[in-house]
């Protein structure tokens, strides 16, 4: 599995290869799209607001997983020294932050027709909002520390700081009392979103997952040939 | 194996993690008060220092029956099922409060038991249904 993601394998993925990937991506988007703005069904309680969810959802998925990633990349680099899991990080990174951002300005968006306000500072929005910093952060330091080894130590520490925030997160809606509604799907019991509304929201989380995975492919590639480059200049 | 260097910084590693962890858990003992969003009748009930001159915010269940409209004011019960707070309210409230839902106020307990706010939030569930399937529900009830 892990060889797959060798540098190697990366950097015979062509064009043709993000343009499939490209179409598969819209055509599941767009199938999603319409399941979830026309055929699912309003809420009972919230009317079409809850259209929302089916993009606030899958980003916070993504912006959750990705930092999660970030974070074991960090782990071990930090222990083992493997020269992939940096750059891996690093490519994955700024798709977290867009999917933090996109998560977090859709949920003022639905806060404001449900709740009543924008934004409140109950346990999980901020949590989240520290989530959204720890991405600049870790972003900025490989953009403005110009020594190699140097950034990533300290973008490792930062990973790995920022991934214990995660779990905080997940569970910030059962630890204290939050204005943020408990998690409707969880491992241990049935979803408590009704089917209807549970098809769409799968369809989206899949095709924004292949949206970040083109994404994070596209970056990676980019990331192993400029440190190729980069070593091929510290031999001359 | 493990490379004794390995091992050093897989040590390394975990102590940073441990200490961290330490300070992150002396950081959300130190702002619990903070972190909680709002407190609920009972927690307020159990409360030996309350002051009353300070915004806070209560959370709970609308009781049912309990909603009184008067012109522009409004009052209702919040209960936890087991401790209940009278708020008294004039101006807005959010589409989505109603009965038997979540509600969130902001403003100052008078003592106890009364409580008057100046903005009221309404907290939503997990569930998710389309309106036909509560109906469905509702009906089978009966």
């Amino acid at each position: 599995m892990l060889k797959k993601f060798f540098p190697n394998k990366i950097l015979s993925l062509n064009n043709n290869f993000f343009t499939v990937l490209a179409v598969v991506m819209i055509f599941i988007i767009i199938i999603g799209l319409i399941n979830a703005l026309i055929i699912s069904p309003p809420d009972a309680v919230q009317g079409n607001s809850v259209r929302i969810m089916y993009v606030h959802v899958p980003s916070s998925f993504i912006a959750l997983a990705c930092f999660g990633f970030i974070g074991i990349a960090s782990i071990s680099t930090l222990i083992f020294k493997i020269k992939i899991f940096p750059l891996m990080a690093k490519s994955i990174a700024p798709v977290g932050l867009v999917f933090c951002l996109v998560s977090i300005v859709t949920g003022s968006l639905w806060g404001k027709p449900t709740w009543g306000i924008f934004w409140a500072w109950d346990a999980r929005l901020t949590s989240m909002l520290i989530l959204l910093f720890f991405y600049i952060a870790y972003i900025s330091i490989w953009k403005f520390v110009e020594n190699y080894e140097k950034a990533n130590k300290i973008s490792s520490l930062v990973g790995v700081i920022g991934s214990l925030n995660l779990p905080v997160i997940k569970y910030s809606v059962d630890w204290w009392n939050t204005l943020h509604q408990p998690s409707s799907i969880t491992l241990t019991s049935a979803p408590a979103i009704h089917y209807t509304m549970l098809i769409p929201l799968a369809i989206m989380l899949i095709g924004l997952i292949i949206y970040s995975l083109m994404i994070f492919l596209m970056k990676y590639k980019t990331e192993i040939i400029k440190f190729k480059l980069s070593k091929k200049n510290k031999g001359k | 194996m493990i490379s004794r260097k390995v091992k050093s910084r897989i040590f390394v590693t975990i102590l940073f993690l441990v200490l961290v962890l330490v300070l992150i858990l002396f950081f959300f003992r130190s702002l619990e008060e903070n972190i909680v969003y709002f407190l609920s009748p009972t927690e307020i009930n159990n409360k030996e220092s309350i002051s009353f001159n300070k915004t806070i915010r209560i959370g709970g269940l609308v009781k049912k029956n309990s909603i009184i409209k008067k012109n522009n004011s409004i009052n209702f019960i919040i209960t936890d099922l087991n401790n209940e707070i009278i708020v008294s309210y004039s101006g807005s409230i959010p589409n989505l409060f109603s009965e038997e839902k979540g509600v969130v106020a902001e403003g100052k307990l008078q003592d106890k038991k009364y409580f008057i706010a100046e903005k009221i939030l309404a907290k939503h569930d997990e569930n998710y249904m389309p309106p036909e399937v509560i109906k469905a529900l509702k009906e089978s009830e009966y």
